[in-house]
């Protein structure tokens, strides 16, 4: 009778967990399956299985100069907030406590504003600049990914600083005593300890770049830049998304999947390694 | 550091941060001083509070808002209804073994929102469903789940299974056990998934406007527009939107923040 209790319940969980991966999958599964068909719409009549939207996405040059400017922004900006913010997480660890906090709460500014907010304080700057100091500057590709960077950096700061309190406080100053610069005291002795948690920072970074939407959208207004995610929304309030979206997405979920999914077996299966070396 | 002191010239690793301060200053503190500035400014220049009186007085703003709160109020709630058993499934026996199925539900996280809500509106044009206010909100909820998920999952994985054990040694049944125990020592993960989802759907004018109906916009939409036409008796208006967006950030937060620190010291002060 217990046993039964306890094996409904088991049910009812996987029942619950399955419900609710099938929400997130289904539609991601429509599109993967529908990106092979000469179907107009998704979930109508399949047709034919073809490459045929895959063809086009590789002809479609706005969508592709879409995807490039996605990649490109998000990698540089990333790698400029990787250093600015190991940086600026080095300079903070050994401020003065109420510094620091100072410091801190000013951080955490574009992290907590509402992102709309950030967006057009960004663009307001940029009007300032143009037309009130008359700097010869406009909204670029430059320009996005300097907001980018901008808003990705505390995010480093926040995968990097927790790092840097598991160091041995005097190992900077102690390189510095042996008459080492400062800049070769940070780069050979501070980057290898921090070399993990600049790479999860790095990734970081670019994952919020490329899944950005509100600052690159404001932030292009007047220039005739897209990224994937305004190329979109772009679709929808003029010409219509272009079928080969779906070859698109089907590409990105593939890689991303694929990405993740390994990077955690391998990551799991080396703690279990380290566990058993540990036991032994 | 103090021993150092007397030299003069000395290199202050603290100087490491400089250029980020530098960067911090002049595209995030200026900015944001810029916005108050154009707040207060009028088409010609003088100062004026014009602008805030345009935000509170056109009708039109304050239904905005008001819709903006429905919807946020709505779509967080429902979140938190999903994600909770979720999470708490995920965090108990069997489950908490099979690592690859936890981060099957976070995975979405890493996906470009606008192809996961083009996907999501695709199916949903199929099954006919029209762009409507429960579209919208279906949406929301599809996008922002991962996030309500992660911190709560976050502290349930984390919990002291000897508190929930105690309890069951003490004769409490499952229901008493999870309501006098295991509730109240997730809400920090629960405030925290709240915060991480209500807020942002004050921004998030992609999702209505590509699954809700015309009358279904939140308020970052309005500031969107007045930037979009590009003209600067726009740009006064629209900041002091902005503004009045940030002042509804800030209580928000400093709520969030005091609710944390009650539901923190709570359990604290009960086990010392």
């Amino acid at each position: 009778m217990n046993k039964g209790r306890a094996k409904l319940a088991l049910s009812v969980k996987w029942i619950v967990l399955i419900a609710v991966l099938a929400f997130i999958y289904l539609p991601l599964l429509m599109i993967i399956v529908y990106s092979f068909s000469s179907s107009p719409s998704v979930g109508g009549e399949f047709g034919q299985f073809t490459f045929g939207l895959y063809r086009k996405l590789f002809q479609n040059r706005d969508l592709l100069d879409a995807t490039k400017n996605t990649l490109v922004i998000g990698l540089v900006s990333a790698l400029f907030s990787t250093i600015l913010g190991t940086t600026a997480a080095v300079g903070i660890h050994y401020m003065r406590r109420k510094i620091r906090g100072v410091v801190d709460t000013a951080s955490q500014i574009t992290v907590v504003n509402a992102e709309i907010v950030t967006a057009m304080a960004f663009f307001v700057l940029m009007i300032f600049l143009r037309d009130t100091i008359k700097l010869p500057v406009r909204f670029s590709l430059t320009w996005l990914i300097i907001t980018h960077t901008v808003i990705t950096t505390p995010y480093v700061i926040l995968n990097v600083s927790p790092r840097l309190k598991q160091l041995n406080p005097n190992l900077l100053e102690a390189s510095m005593d042996l008459g080492a610069g400062p800049m070769r005291s940070l780069i050979t002795v501070m980057l290898p300890q921090l070399a993990g948690a600049m790479v999860s920072g790095f990734a970081l970074a670019f994952t919020l770049s490329l899944d950005d939407f509100v600052v690159t959208n404001i932030n292009s207004f007047g220039s005739n830049i897209n990224t994937i995610s305004t190329f979109i929304y772009a679709g929808i309030r003029k010409r219509g998304i272009p079928v080969e979206i779906r070859a698109l997405s089907t590409i990105i979920f593939v890689v991303v999947l694929t990405v993740l999914i390994v990077y955690n077996v391998i990551k799991n299966k080396k703690a279990k390694d380290a566990a058993k070396k540990h036991a032994k | 550091m103090k021993n150092r002191k007397h030299k003069a010239k000395v290199f202050r690793p603290t100087a490491f941060s400089f250029p980020y301060l530098a960067v911090t200053v002049v595209f995030v503190i200026v900015p944001l001083i810029l916005v108050l500035v154009y707040a207060f400014r009028g088409d010609d220049g003088s100062f004026t509070f014009g602008n805030f009186a345009k935000v509170f007085t056109q009708k039109e703003n304050l239904i905005q808002l008001g819709r903006t709160l429905e919807i946020a109020a709505l779509s967080t709630a429902l979140c938190l209804l999903l994600a909770y058993p979720v999470a708490y499934i995920l965090a108990s026996k069997p489950f908490n073994k099979m690592a690859i199925l936890a981060l099957l539900f976070i995975i979405p996280m890493w996906i470009n929102f606008m192809l996961r809500i083009f996907a999501l509106q695709s199916v949903l044009t199929a099954i006919g469903i029209p762009k409507s206010f429960w579209a919208a909100t279906i949406g929301m909820v599809y996008d922002f789940f991962p996030y309500m998920l992660l911190p709560i999952y976050t502290v349930m994985s984390k919990l002291d299974k000897s508190y929930i054990e105690a309890s069951t040694d003490l004769g409490a049944d499952s229901v008493q056990t999870f309501f006098k125990v295991t509730l109240p020592l997730s809400l920090p993960g629960v405030i925290s998934g709240v915060s991480m989802v209500f807020m942002p759907i004050f921004s998030s004018y992609a999702i209505t406007k590509m699954m809700g109906d015309a009358k279904t916009t939140v308020i970052g939409a309005k500031i969107a527009s007045l930037f979009e036409n590009q003209s600067y008796g726009n740009y006064g208006y629209g900041a002091a939107l902005s503004f009045v967006l940030l002042v509804i950030v800030l209580l928000v937060m400093l709520l969030s923040n005091f609710l944390t620190n009650r539901t923190q010291k709570a359990p604290k002060g009960g086990v010392a």
